[in-house]
């Protein structure tokens, strides 16, 4: 039998090759873009609606200001969306309305909790604080501002993965920066701020996103290398050493760097990171065996010599016993009593005491919401968190590159192990570590690197679901067009 | 105490309401999300073309009109009447797993040459390896010469073989499957 003669794909008659192709979707105004919008509204409506019936709890009336909090709140994301609708018409449209939705909740959450303070100042006579909503507010515009940017500089991914040395080594000096002398600075014991002025930022953050882009690049070229070439051991693959080396010096160097920091919520989290990027690049189980062996050892070891490390354990296996609920286990109790005080369905919004928790507008927001928002709302979020984590993954599977998929299974799962660690911690499933709730929590750095992740997500879902754009050959050579004209030098570089 | 302060029974209401409106939102994500990946429901299928019609006078049922696919994914080519027709080629197997082509009346080529329909980076296979052309209805695989094969259902392809739906195709690592 015979075929159709093969044509060469993507000749330089493209209008015939796409004639009958059906319309990449990217090209069409997509319907995700309106699902977006709608989406969005929605997220919008949620936050106001959290702001009106914080102001009705406190005040009795609602006020026509909510209203324009609302409004601001919507347009400010509806930049994003625009952003969107402009560099990733194609990309998934669910994970910018649930991260404005969290963001939303945060933001409404961290000034209830400003209140609440300026209250409790008030009525100590005490000067009232600045709030620390307005700053928050401040910082989600920057993270717009950065998620506008990054979809709009890296207009496709894999150009990052030209840059996976230089990555890791920028990635790196991020980390070692806080220990630099002059603009490093201690926080509540662990040095990971860099503090410029009045601003102070947390280097690790975005260190997270460029280590995992040379996590992503590095494997991309060496998986095979991993996967095949290794000794058998106990009927598990054993890799060379040599194949190893880079992966293991920046794991070390990140931990040490972190240790030093005294951060024990990001060197668990790279932690988790690189073994998830490890697992997924690989596929071989003996990498989590590894990685898991190597985490009990620096568990035990790190228990052993560091003080915090064991004020932490301690705090958490007996967070009730003697001293510790008035002393190292106070806040997690507290905390734990909040969540106890929401029972089901919370206490109303407004209506709890949830700044009686230290630090509860960062670490643990999470106890803040569960007292207010109960059950059902904590697993609200969390279900919003598992979304964007699928949606992540989604554009993982999609992704027509390895790189891509590697670089979007990464981010999603650091974005997962994030909220894990955090909320893990606050309910005394595991050590309570230091980490914020990303998108929810009070914290700069915070929100504009995961602004960043989600923009990266974003384009990488934009190229999975669109059809490559045609690329233009070289007409293929035609001698009777050349045949008549002159000699001409050629340059070739 | 303040004479501002709302009822308990107002409060109430409206802590229910925020929860209700919060998990309204978990659910209509769901539900994009799930549009996304199977497309509507046949009860959101039914229902919309009589959102459409309603204007019309009612009288004889008009002909069941197809509403406009919402699924993200470019509609089928051919009218999805005969439902043997694959719509898209899916990788089940290799590093490029999960990746979904539409199929077009182009046929598929696939092989490491960056300008194949599917490009694999796969050391097994080559340049042009193989591709994947519709025939009098049917889809056809067929080896462009490749040096490590083409194997559908074990059987090395040798002439252009008809592929049945969700046979596996086989190329180095990868393994292809054609879905409605």
């Amino acid at each position: 039998m015979t075929l159709p003669p093969l044509r060469r794909p993507r000749s330089a008659d493209l209008t015939a090759t796409f004639a009958g192709f059906p319309l990449p979707s990217g090209l069409e105004l997509p319907p995700y873009r309106r699902r977006e919008l709608f989406l969005l509204g929605y997220a919008g409506i949620l936050a106001t609606a959290a702001l009106a019936a914080l102001t009705l709890a406190r005040d009795g009336t609602i006020g026509f200001q909510v209203f324009t909090y609302g409004l601001g709140f919507f347009s400010l994301w509806a930049l994003a969306h625009l952003a969107v609708r402009r560099f990733a018409p194609a990309a998934d449209p669910v994970l910018l309305p649930v991260v404005a939705a969290l963001n939303g909740i945060g933001l409404v959450m961290i000034y209830r909790l400003d209140l609440a303070k300026a209250d409790a100042a008030r009525r100590a006579g005490r000067e009232v604080p600045t709030g620390a909503a307005q700053t928050q507010l401040v910082w989600t515009l920057l993270a717009v501002v950065v998620f506008i940017l990054v979809l709009a500089v890296v207009r496709d991914h894999r150009s990052l993965a030209r840059y996976a040395y230089t990555a890791g080594l920028v990635g790196l000096v991020f980390l070692v920066l806080p220990i630099a002398p002059g603009i490093g600075a201690t926080i509540n014991g662990a040095r990971l701020w860099l503090q410029v002025g009045p601003f102070s930022f947390q280097p690790s953050e975005v260190s997270k996103i460029i280590l995992m882009i040379f996590f992503a690049a590095y494997l991309v070229n060496k998986r095979d290398v991993l996967s095949v070439a290794s000794r058998s051991f106990l009927g598990m693959k054993i890799p060379r050493a040599r194949d190893l080396g880079p992966v293991l010096v920046a794991w070390a160097a990140s931990l040490g760097v972190l240790v030093v920091q005294k951060d024990l919520g990001s060197s668990l989290l790279f932690f988790g990171m690189f073994l998830v990027i490890l697992y997924v690049a690989t596929q071989q189980a003996s990498w989590v065996a590894i990685g898991l062996a190597l985490f009990m050892l620096g568990a035990v070891v790190a228990h052993s010599l560091f003080g915090h490390v064991q004020i932490r354990v301690d705090g958490w296996l007996h967070a009730f016993d003697g001293e510790n609920p008035s002393n190292t286990s106070y806040q997690l109790v507290q905390g734990l009593y909040g969540f106890a005080a929401g029972g089901i369905t919370g206490t109303g919004i407004g209506q709890g005491s949830p700044q009686r928790v230290p630090f509860a507008n960062t670490d643990f927001i999470m106890a803040s919401l569960g007292e207010e928002l109960g059950l059902t709302g904590v697993m609200a979020i969390l279900l919003l968190y598992a979304l964007v984590a699928a949606r992540g993954i989604r554009a993982a599977l999609g992704a027509k590159d390895p790189f891509g998929k590697l670089l979007a299974t990464g981010l999603s799962a650091t974005l997962a192990l994030q909220v894990f660690v955090q909320v893990g911690g606050v309910m005394r499933l595991i050590p309570l570590t230091g980490l914020t709730l990303p998108f929810v929590s009070y914290g700069g750095s915070s929100i504009v690197a995961n602004a960043a992740i989600i923009a990266l997500l974003l384009r990488i879902s934009d190229a999975a679901r669109r059809l490559e754009e045609p690329v233009p050959d070289a007409p293929l050579f035609d001698p009777s067009a050349v045949s008549e004209s002159p000699t001409q030098v050629v340059k070739t570089t | 105490m303040d004479p501002t302060e709302p009822s308990e029974l107002v409060l109430l209401l409206v802590k229910i309401g925020f929860l209700a409106l919060l998990w309204g939102f978990v659910l209509v994500a769901v539900r994009a999300v799930r549009l996304d990946m199977f497309g509507p429901t046949q009860r959101q299928r039914r229902r919309q073309p009589v959102a459409a019609r309603a204007p019309a006078p009612a009288g004889r049922p008009p002909a069941r009109v197809r509403p406009p696919r919402q699924d993200p994914r470019p509609p089928p080519p051919a009218p999805p009447a005969a439902d043997a027709t694959p719509t898209r080629l899916v990788v089940t197997k290799g590093h490029l797993a999960g990746t979904t082509i539409p199929l077009g009346p182009e046929g598929i080529t696939i092989g490491r040459a960056p300008d194949s329909t599917l490009v694999l980076e796969d050391d097994f296979a080559s340049g042009r390896h193989a591709r994947l052309v519709p025939h009098d209805g049917q889809w056809f695989v067929e080896d462009l010469g490749s040096t490590n094969g083409t194997f559908l259902n074990r059987t090395k392809v040798t002439s252009p073989m008809p592929v049945p739906l969700g046979a596996p195709v086989r190329i180095g690592k990868t393994v292809l499957e054609l879905h409605r």
